[in-house]
């Protein structure tokens, strides 16, 4: 485990508490750590400032000194420093903590300026909110509970602007909703270095626009939905689907690279809506590919394995799991294991027990895309790491089982437990698949599971809890947001049953016991356990691993360490 | 008392018969000679001269052009640019047209004596673009200049290097805001900046220390390069130093540009004596003494309390006639000297029907980047436009100052001040015209008086 | 786009009087529409990639300012000031008085072609009032009877020309 920095501090007075918070943090963000909440609509931690909405104005001042000694100048009537309070409010997005710094966030003017946004914004606003999706999570609806006037001051025309614009394939705009806070257009341009988003025209009758013929379809799009902090922009997935609020959150992670974005998956009723991003800032700030938020729809593909087969009937799991015993036993000594990158720390850890047990060679696939600098690192596996931190595998994966079929070829294998990974598309043709006998552990049918002796329908990463090691061997936990589809199991019971079948020892495979077993046999992971994971996660001590050539260029909090063994050498 | 004699130092050669806007002309009446014994001093000497002058902006602001100077961050080590703000546009002013067309050498003097003193290498001159005789104008003058080696490289032997170039704006009135016009510089929509952080002495043009001034402002520097700081100071009155172009318009008999020291003529004698009081027939019943956006002064109210006169404090009971037309005297009754537009309205004129004008043109001027000024910009021409077109209400002139009231002092530029400025103080000082057109639907104004909305 | 060596030649040299190419945004919308008499499309796409810029970049500017238009006028663009000083003069009724004479509506081409008559704001001449451009030309002191004066001598003009 690796220990953050500790930043410096400073002390300021938000309405007469004294806070200490990290230098430069903003007035907003001070006041948050002191459990004072500054509304706003424009100002995102992630993005520059640009204090266009005036949401968040409150008073400052700073504590008086004599201009000529330098000494403080004392309030008879407190005993405490005079502040010099500025005449004018000061919006709290682009002030940053300095010593002293004194702020009143409930006065009478803080409200009345609050209120007079609020009627502003909402003047022009449609009130559409019946049928808005934003509704449950929309700034201004929230706002206007604390600062709405409650009936309208406006009686004139209000303004007229484009609805129902298809900004890209995910993203539809409603011009009149926008409150042009221009959130989404910092987003294209800072972190997605997509400039396609623009205001056209001036005033009032300014408007959010995608350059004409040009599209919002970067694959970090809907992030500008994330942000909108109203109805404005809105996922062409999500829209009308399901009302927010009946929505349960359950903490998951994008399993699309070796990032490990922290996600939040939404579901009802066991069918999920929609995934967003979860901060946090050591991996993926407030963001995530729009790629990964579409993974949700593999757990109802209907591609997915709903039963145990053995020799293409189906059959119970018990069974199934009794002929792979057999299997195992008849063909002792040419067995080989394949693992998987997609796999989770514990189900590596099983495999590797298992492996053990069948005295057999275990070989990885590696999976490998194009980085694209953000959020999609060149490593798709999500955990490479783990299978090197639990000892599964010692060098990096192949994109093709060559030593696998060259056994194959030999005679050398006659069975191979597949977990999760198809063995065609990892190199292995159709003869070969023929020539040996297939347990497949698997999520969705391909070549494989169609040649499988023994198929064990498993879960996709939302029916399951878990961890993944990402890039950074920074340590991170998924959980189980919907029930698992019928048919199928969990990957760990399968895997232990299978390592019970070929002969070892029973193993938990309750997160709690089986931590602790991994605790104790993992050196990597020491002291610690499921359940104390922090949702942020915890970074490994990578030096075991240092000189291994991981794939993954740089990304957004992520440097590879041959890239700074190579700077400033000459190419 | 009679008014005083005009002092034309800046519009010394304005509309002179024979005086034209070419270098040789200049040079004739002893153009550049300032420059030449400027540059032979040492450049942190002029900044203080222009401290020691006195001198306040022009543009609007009336801040100390001295002060602003000795803002910037020389220490960054980051190039000092000089941005000069030639996009005059606060209606009521049509001072800097008339510098720029017809004696532009005299801005390129004034411009080039700043950037020695500043230690600037680039100047722009952003001039408005509904000027494009002026930009012609100052492009040649600047090419004249740098054929005669007084703009460009190695000005005059001297080592000192400074090229200019004279850029257009496009008929937007926020580019006269400093940082809205820095953001139009760069080729950007001229959002108003954020202050803090990005003042222009410290982050202004591409995040280096940039001044901005007006160009009355950087012709007067000249004048002071040229008589000392003293001298400049002894002009006008204390804390109000110099001349000042003021510019009439509106009813009036004799509207037109005026220079005077600064303070030493009142509104009354400017308007009854200068200009010729009203038209035949009128009388004056409201004046904007700095530019459209400052507030109204009606005739006929009256302003008392106390001013320091040297080191005493003493009383002052003024009309509106009795102002002196200076920075301080308008800011303490209330209004302010601004660019110096004054603008005229006799009782023909429905103040109803003025303000719509007014909220007019301010919505039609918001940027629209931040909310208050943006919404209520608009939100306060509509009300004035269904007023004036037979839909007013009672409760219309209460609503229309509280939405004003939203508005100054939490915007990001002082355009919120601006346009909340007129409708706080129209409907404060003539609220009774306001609840009379909802009574009656109308103004009750003279047949023959022009339309305004 | 076809735009003339002449203004191609005065467009690289306006670039390098910036440090950054976007500021040249502003001056190449100008001498673009100057000989183009609009902003096309087509020519907001070429701005932006001569100077190395997205094209919403472009746009988000030509739409800001009013002096940049995205259609073709009349061939004579007369302006009338709208803002306070002039209309206290009779600004309003000078410009009823050109929408009158070439038939036409504020912010149309005359149905002849001759002439697109706007409102604008301030145009810093407000002694003078009312004041109108036409063109690059500024009018002083135009009441109505000099608007239809100066109208008359636009249509004399425009029948020479036929």
């Amino acid at each position: 485990m690796i220990a953050p920095a500790k930043p410096e501090l400073v002390t300021v007075n938000i309405d007469g508490r004294e806070v200490a918070v990290p230098k430069g943090t903003n007035v907003i963000e001070a006041a948050r750590q002191a459990g004072v909440d500054v509304p706003h609509f424009c100002y995102h931690s992630k993005l520059s400032v640009v204090g266009n909405c005036r949401m968040c104005l409150v008073e400052m001042g700073l504590p008086t000194v004599d201009p000529a000694t330098k000494a403080p100048v004392m309030d008879p009537a407190t005993g405490k420093q005079k502040i010099n309070w500025i005449p004018r409010p000061q919006i709290g997005c682009a002030t940053n903590a300095t010593p002293g710094l004194h702020i009143r966030t409930q006065t009478p003017q803080v409200k009345d300026c609050r209120e007079g946004v609020m009627e502003f914004l909402l003047i022009n606003h449609p009130l559409d909110c019946p049928i808005c999706d934003q509704a449950g999570e929309c700034k201004l609806q929230e706002q206007s509970t604390g600062y709405g006037r409650g009936y309208s001051r406006f009686i004139e025309q209000k303004n007229v602007k484009p609805k129902r614009t298809l900004l890209g394939p995910r993203v539809m705009l409603d011009d009149e909703r926008c409150i042009l806070c221009s959130r989404c257009i910092r987003f294209s341009n800072e972190i997605a270095k997509d400039d396609v988003l623009g205001f056209i025209d001036r005033g009032s009758y300014s408007t959010l626009a995608c350059y004409p013929g040009k599209k919002l379809e970067n694959n970090y799009s809907l992030n500008t939905v994330d942000i909108c902090p109203v109805g404005a922009l809105t996922s062409t997935d999500f829209r009308f689907k399901m009302r927010v609020w009946f929505l349960k959150q359950t903490n998951s992670l994008d399993t699309e690279s070796s990032v490990g974005a922290n996600t939040v998956v939404w579901s009802r009723e066991g069918a999920i809506y929609r995934i967003t991003p979860r901060q946090n800032d050591g991996v993926n700030d407030t963001w995530m590919a729009d790629s990964g938020r579409e993974l949700y729809k593999q757990v109802a593909a209907a591609d997915r394995l709903a039963a145990a087969k053995v020799s293409g009937a189906d059959s119970t799991l018990d069974a199934a799991i009794t002929a792979a015993g057999d299997l195992f036993k008849s063909s002792a000594g040419a067995v080989a294991v394949v693992g998987s990158g997609r796999s989770s720390v514990e189900e590596q850890f099983l495999t590797r027990k298992l492996a053990t047990v069948l005295q057999a060679p275990v070989s990885l696939v590696s999976r490998v895309g194009k980085g694209d600098g953000i959020l999609v690192s060149a490593d798709r596996n999500p955990n490479v790491r783990g299978a090197l931190v639990t000892g599964l595998i010692n060098a990096l994966p192949a994109p093709k089982l060559t030593d696998l079929a060259v056994a194959i070829d030999a005679g050398k294998v006659r069975t191979v437990v597949a977990v999760g990974e198809d063995l065609a598309a990892a190199g292995l043709t159709a003869a070969q698949l023929a020539k040996i006998a297939i347990v497949y552990l698997g999520t969705h049918a391909n070549t494989t599971s169609a040649a499988a002796r023994i198929v064990l329908p498993s879960l996709t990463v939302f029916e399951k809890n878990g961890t993944l090691v990402n890039q950074q061997f920074r340590l991170q936990k998924f959980q189980q947001a919907v029930p698992a589809a019928i048919g199928t199991t969990d990957d760990l019971v399968i895997l232990s049953r299978l390592v019970a079948a070929a002969g070892g020892p029973t193993l938990p495979v309750d997160l709690t016991a089986l931590w602790k077993v991994l605790a104790a046999e993992v050196s990597a992971l020491g002291p610690m356990s499921f359940a104390s994971l922090p949702e942020t996660g915890l970074l490994l001590d990578a030096t075991p691993w240092a000189a291994l050539p991981f794939i993954e260029g740089e990304s957004l909090h992520y440097q590879p360490s041959s890239a700074k063994a190579t700077e400033g050498r000459p190419a | 008392m009679p008014a005083p004699a005009q002092r034309r130092i800046i519009f010394q050669h304005i509309d002179e018969p024979g005086y034209t806007n070419d270098l040789a002309c200049y040079r004739k009446h002893g153009g550049y000679e300032v420059m030449k014994r400027a540059f032979a001093r040492p450049p942190a000497e002029l900044v203080d001269e222009v401290k020691k002058s006195g001198l306040r902006g022009r543009g609007g602001a009336g801040f100390p052009c001295g002060v602003k100077w000795t803002l910037l961050d020389k220490k960054s080590g980051k190039p000092v640019y000089l941005v000069v703000n030639a996009d005059e546009s606060e209606p009521g002013t049509f001072k800097d047209r008339y510098i720029m067309h017809q004696d532009p050498h005299q801005l390129i003097e004034g411009s080039m004596i700043t950037c020695f003193a500043n230690n600037v290498k680039q100047a722009y001159i952003y001039i408005r673009g509904e000027f494009p005789h002026g930009a012609r104008i100052l492009e040649k003058a600047i090419a004249e200049a740098r054929a005669a080696n007084l703009v460009g490289p190695n000005i005059l032997g001297t080592n000192y290097s400074c090229e200019m170039y004279v850029h257009r704006g496009a008929g937007a009135y926020i580019c006269g805001e400093e940082t809205g016009l820095i953001e139009s510089l760069e080729g950007k929509r001229p959002y108003p900046r954020i202050k803090p952080p990005y003042f222009p002495a410290v982050l202004g043009l591409y995040q280096c220390p940039t001044i901005v001034n007006n160009v009355e402002t950087l012709c007067h520097v000249k004048h002071i390069a040229d008589i000392g700081g003293e001298a400049f100071a002894k002009i006008g009155t204390p804390n109000n130093t110099g001349t000042r172009i003021l510019c009439v318009s509106g009813h009036v008999q004799r509207p037109g540009y005026y220079e005077f020291e600064v303070g030493k003529i009142t509104l009354g004698q400017l308007l009854n004596e200068v200009c010729g009081g009203p038209l035949p027939g009128r009388t004056f019943k409201a004046v904007i003494p700095g530019g459209s956006s400052a507030k109204v002064l009606k005739f006929g109210e009256r302003f008392k309390g106390k001013r320091k006169v040297g080191a005493e404090l003493v009383d002052y009971d003024w009309g509106v006639e009795d102002v002196p037309m200076d920075f301080d005297c308008l800011g303490m009754i209330g209004t302010m000297g601004g660019s110096g537009g004054v603008i005229v309205m006799d009782d023909s004129v429905s103040m109803v029907e003025a303000l719509a004008n007014i909220n007019a043109f301010y919505a039609h001027e918001s940027c629209g980047q931040c909310t208050p000024c943006r919404e209520g910009s608009l939100w306060m021409k509509k009300i004035s436009s269904r007023m004036v077109h037979g839909a007013a209400r009672p409760e219309d002139g209460a609503l229309l100052k509280s939405v004003a009231d939203q508005i100054a002092g939490r915007t990001i530029c002082a355009f919120g001040e601006a346009c909340a400025w007129p409708t706080q103080s129209y409907v404060t000082k003539f609220g009774e015209e306001f609840s009379a057109y909802a009574a009656t639907k109308s103004a009750a104004k003279p047949a023959g008086a022009t339309e305004l909305v | 786009m076809n735009l003339t060596p002449a203004t191609l030649a005065r467009i690289d040299e306006v670039i390098p009087h910036y440090p950054t190419k976007r500021s040249a945004t502003l001056p190449l919308l100008h001498l673009i529409q100057e000989e183009a008499g609009f902003i096309s499309p087509e020519a907001i796409e070429w701005v932006a990639a001569k100077l190395e810029l997205q094209p919403i970049n472009v746009y988000e500017v030509v739409t800001f300012y009013p002096m940049f238009r995205q259609k073709p006028i009349g061939r004579r663009h007369i302006k009338v000031c709208r803002t306070l000083s002039c209309a206290l003069l009779g600004g309003y009724k000078t410009c009823a008085t050109f929408e009158k004479e070439f038939d036409t509506h504020l912010g149309e081409v005359s149905p002849d072609g001759e002439v697109t008559v706007e409102f604008v704001e301030c145009l810093a001449s407000c002694g003078t009032a009312p004041v109108v451009m036409i063109d690059d030309e500024l009018h002083e002191k135009v009441d109505a009877a000099k608007a239809k004066q100066l109208s008359d001598q636009i249509k004399v003009e425009a029948k020479a020309r036929k």
